[in-house]
């Protein structure tokens, strides 16, 4: 019985579908996950419910999938039975994999006119790294991040450090937190950063700031036993194993927040996204700054993209235009970055006025946007969930003091070049 | 003549009836298993190209993946830790529950209560008991002055954590059976035993444990079974991690499919744990059914 | 014989004792096993600042609740899990007593070899098979769709055994005597082979829907959407830790998961207990 109700379910709305053809609206089904704290999807489905009011011609699905890996498991499913969406919010890094699925098309086949032309250059270019390869554009950015440096003042006052000024470099940054650590008398650690979850992404900020990119351009290579690279990953152990400031063994990504509000931590590092969460939930004075640096400043890029999907009518592909279209226009880009501490992915949402004044309000808002220029891609390469898993282990088998951080990286390279091994050009 | 015609009726409609289970059966069971072993010999399409037939290479692959071979490592410590552990603190709660004590019901329902949960909903409440500096159980240990471990980050200390918990989530249901297991042991035993002068302890030993047996073997069967195959708390608590501490041959299948987009070499890990149901299997049918029979 | 007078009493003196640091024993081992979930009570009914500090006078709140009711479609969930959970035991009762009966009753040529195939299913389930299963579900068009976690466990080798088990036990005369009042053998069937397998299908039925409810790997993975997803994916989405979600708040969304099955299991524990182990001896 219950096998037969989704059935007719769909029976029943084939059938009204066809009746009403003439006024019935376009529908269009989209994934998209969440990946840092605060109630994100009431936000998506509050922006959504404001699309389909202002375009009752067209009806939006918006599926909350989990988080980015759970979101391309779920998207290339549903492709696979035959039920592709017409658009979704994915990983920007996923590019290679949905080309190589051969599931996406590119945005410069769906633009018509010179006006959506321009809006293809209207975002942010660094944001637009990813979602880009030999020369089309793939990834429109929605729900994009930087990761940044958030510090307790009130700990910085309490070991006797200035509370204005964070660490410009590694070696403050240490320096800084052993000394929060030995003030509060073991109670608090200096700083942490998250090691589960994404650990590829904080060890490509530890190499960039190295100096060292990790991949190449086309994602055929990567580069992670280089010295830069181990020089990065030395230092990130030395946090805990030299400086006794950040807590040994692993750090859980999604509990580290808390980590932060419950002041067991100093300083933490992590996604932007998770600003307005912090903000919230904070019974004590933070701020947020550009990650500190050694060679050169650095983070690289991650979060979402839209990405459009091959199998569409003309018209739902029309309609999935004018909802991405929507969706990151500056007045939403700007609501959606106040809402979450995601950024406003184009200079203009930066210029609106509630933007503008939430940003003059409230300053940490603008962080993630200022160390744009010091940004790089995150990583993406083909087979890119062995790649960035090989990644993952080293980073954790060094932290955890299984490895030494050069075996580990060694090994992480003999992975991905394994895995890579098909695809170098 | 009219009889065998009957016969040949009664055949008929006998596999009339089990029809739609041989369907239903043939479709999800046997077909996959057959498809794993196949798939186990391809490659999967390079850019969109179809599977590549490549004999056992897939295997030459899993035999030389240090992480399989951690993996299944891992499995089989997560066997030996859970399985004795369970067992004895399950017959420890039926022997407690089955004498006299105050209270009984109660503690018979707290025993049995982890069993009711979903691994996702016991793995959710245990993240909050793991978590370290903030989690419940290093604030206990901390009120102590210890500084207690990283309980899921430290690779080291993890897998114990994840067979803790599932421990606790599985003796309860094993308790149940030695505790019908202990109702059926005529009382006219023990006191005899205590006649004799038997102590309570040699008792258990020589008469209580050997007539407990039979519950022992079905138990273990049943707790083998499920190392193989509940792997949910690892969504919630590890993802596998640190660097593949916590993963299970399982979950890993679940990684290569879903994540890696391997489907074949998915396929190739499922036969290694379908060959260890197998020995399970065997074990049961050839071992315990001499005992508890099936006609 | 002053001298086993003294080891009598001894050991009568142990055996009072004895007992006494067993009931300790018992109940320390109860409270450390019921502790968690009270824990996950005491974290759903405060707010969040909370989690970690014990105050007995800490404000009750159900706010956690709602968060957790209006930031995931709960009420979907549990129509999802519902409609699962019933679909499937409704379907293994039809399909595993028409099976069970064929292999009780019918003398069907190579019937025990036919029925060690179907026991291989105790140990080959479909969670092992998660990944051909998903490509035949696929091809099905069953992908994302309620019969689709469903179909895989209908045939239930399990279910199958039970009955044929509890059927083989009734006796052949009162089949005869219906038989001789005209009934054919489906009348057979429901007149006298299933109201006598009643405790069977009560027993089974309880294990089957605490199974059905609680699984998760297989509904995982091949459900994409709100509209089937069943209740322990929508929990294991909600609270994977990456979202980073409010501590108080994925206790209350864990409570509300489990609340029902564990509300009946608190009321029928009897018939629970009962039923596990009818299913599991065999």
């Amino acid at each position: 019985m219950s096998a037969r109700l989704p059935y007719a379910l769909a029976l029943a709305g084939l059938l009204s579908a066809g009746q009403a053809s003439a006024q019935a609206p376009v529908e269009l089904t989209m994934y998209y996950p969440v990946a840092v704290g605060g109630a994100l999807t009431e936000v998506i489905d509050g922006l959504v419910a404001d699309f389909e009011t202002e375009h009752p011609d067209i009806a939006v699905d918006a599926i909350y999938a989990g988080n980015y890996d759970d979101t391309r498991v779920r998207a290339m499913s549903a492709v696979e039975a035959g039920d592709a969406p017409q658009l979704s919010v994915m990983f920007s890094i996923d590019l290679y994999e949905l080309l190589e699925q051969d599931v996406i098309v590119a945005f410069d086949e769906a633009v018509e006119t010179d006006e959506e032309r321009e809006w293809l250059d209207s975002f942010y270019p660094a944001l637009m790294e990813n979602g880009r390869l030999d020369g089309a554009t793939y990834g429109i950015p929605f729900q994009r991040s930087t990761i940044v440096f958030y510090w307790n003042k009130d700990a910085f006052t309490a070991a006797g450090l200035d509370p204005e000024t964070p660490p410009e470099t590694w070696a403050e940054m240490a320096e800084m937190a052993a000394t929060i650590r030995e003030a509060s008398g073991g109670e608090q650690w200096g700083v942490m950063v998250p090691s589960t979850g994404y650990p590829y992404w904080m060890f490509q900020a530890f190499a960039f700031q190295n100096g060292h990119r990790l991949m190449s351009e086309d994602g055929t290579e990567v580069y992670f036993d280089d010295p830069a690279a181990i020089e990065a990953l030395e230092y990130w152990v030395s946090l805990a194993d030299e400086h006794g400031a950040m807590p040994g063994g692993t750090i859980e990504w999604g509990t580290l927040r808390q980590n932060f509000i419950e002041q067991s931590t100093a300083m933490m590092w992590h996604s932007t996204g998770n600003l307005t969460a912090v903000k919230n939930e904070a019974g004590f004075d933070f701020g947020v700054a550009m990650l500190p640096m050694n060679t050169q400043r650095g983070s690289p890029t991650g979060g979402g993209n839209f990405y459009l999907f091959k199998d569409a009518t003309a018209e739902e592909r029309r309609a999935a235009m004018t909802f991405i279209r929507w969706m990151t226009a500056p007045e939403r880009a700007a609501t959606w970055s106040i809402e979450t501490g995601y950024m406003g992915v184009s200079p203009a949402a930066y210029e609106t006025e509630a933007l503008r004044d939430y940003v003059a309000e409230f300053p940490p808002a603008a962080v993630a946007r200022d160390q744009l220029e010091h940004a790089t891609a995150e990583l993406a390469t083909y087979q890119g969930g062995r790649v960035r898993r090989a990644l993952d282990n080293a980073v954790q088998a060094a932290l955890t003091g299984q490895m030494t951080p050069e075996a580990a990286l060694q090994q992480a390279q003999r992975e991905a070049d394994a895995a890579l091994r098909r695809y170098a050009r | 003549m009219a009889n065998r015609a009957s016969d040949r009726r009664l055949q008929i409609y006998g596999a009339l009836l089990l029809l739609p289970a041989a369907v239903l059966l043939g479709t999800f069971a046997y077909l996959p298993t057959v498809a794993t072993l196949v798939n186990s010999l391809f490659l999967p399409g390079f850019r969109g190209a179809p599977p590549e037939f490549v004999g056992l290479e897939n295997y030459a692959l899993l035999i030389e993946d240090r992480t399989f071979w951690q993996v299944a490592r891992n499995n089989l410590l997560y066997a030996l830790g859970t399985i004795p552990t369970a067992i004895a603190l399950a017959l420890g709660m039926a022997l407690f529950v089955n004498g006299r004590l105050p209270g009984r019901g109660l503690v018979r329902m707290a025993y049995f209560t982890p069993t009711v949960l979903p691994m996702i909903a016991a793995a959710n409440i245990w993240m909050f008991f793991y978590a370290p500096q903030i989690g419940l159980f290093n604030k206990l240990l901390g009120t102590l002055g210890i500084a207690g471990p990283n309980w899921l980050g430290d690779p080291a200390v993890a897998l114990t954590s994840v067979i803790v918990m599932t421990v606790w989530k599985e003796a309860g249901f094993f308790m149940i059976f030695y505790l019908a297991a202990l109702q059926s042991i005529p009382p006219e035993l023990e006191e005899a035993a205590s006649l004799e002068g038997t102590g309570r302890w040699s008792f258990f030993w020589r008469v209580t444990f050997p007539l407990l047996m039979p519950t022992t073997l079905f138990v273990l069967i049943n707790a083998l079974i499920n190392a193989v195959r509940v792997v949910d708390h690892l969504f919630i608590l590890t993802k596998g991690g640190p660097n593949n501490a916590t993963n299970l041959l399982l979950y890993y299948v679940y990684e290569n499919a879903f994540s890696f987009f391997d489907r074949t070499y998915a396929a190739t890990i499922t036969v290694v744990i379908l060959l260890v149901l197998a020995v399970v299997a065997t074990i049961k049918f050839r071992v315990l059914d001499r005992r508890t029979h099936y006609q | 014989m002053t001298a086993p007078d003294t080891a009598a009493v001894t050991s009568r003196r142990i055996a009072l004792r004895l007992p006494r640091l067993e009931t300790v024993a018992a109940w320390l081992l109860a409270i450390v096993w019921i502790f968690p979930l009270l824990y996950a009570v005491w974290a759903a009914f405060h707010p969040s600042a909370f989690m970690v500090r014990f105050d007995l006078l800490a404000p009750l709140t159900l706010e956690n609740f709602t968060d957790a009711w209006n930031q995931a479609p709960f009420a979907r969930y549990y129509l999802n899990t519902f409609l699962l959970v019933t679909g499937i035991v409704a379907g293994q009762f039809v399909v595993c007593t028409l099976a069970g009966f064929a292999f009780a009753r019918f003398p069907i040529p190579g019937r025990d070899v036919l029925f060690m195939l179907v026991l291989i299913q105790l140990f080959v389930f479909p969670e092992v098979l998660i990944v051909e299963n998903y490509r035949i579900a696929s091809a099905l068009g069953l992908v994302d769709t309620i019969a689709g976690i469903g179909l895989p466990y209908v045939a239930s080798a399990f279910g199958i055994f039970l009955l044929r088990q509890t059927f083989k036990t009734i006796p052949r005369e009162l089949e005869e005597a219906a038989r001789v009042e005209g009934c054919g053998w489906m009348a057979v069937l429901l007149k006298v082979y299933v109201p006598l397998a009643k405790p069977t299908y009560l027993a089974y039925g309880l294990v089957s829907i605490s199974h059905h409810w609680n699984n998760f790997l297989w509904p995982l993975v091949v459900t994409n959407s709100v509209e089937s997803r069943p209740l322990t994916v929508g929990l294991g989405i909600f609270s994977a830790p990456e979202t980073g979600v409010n501590w108080a708040t994925i206790s209350a969304a864990t409570l509300l998961s489990i609340a029902p099955l564990l509300v009946a299991f608190l009321l029928f524990q009897r018939q629970f207990v009962q039923s596990f182990l009818r299913a599991g001896i065999r």
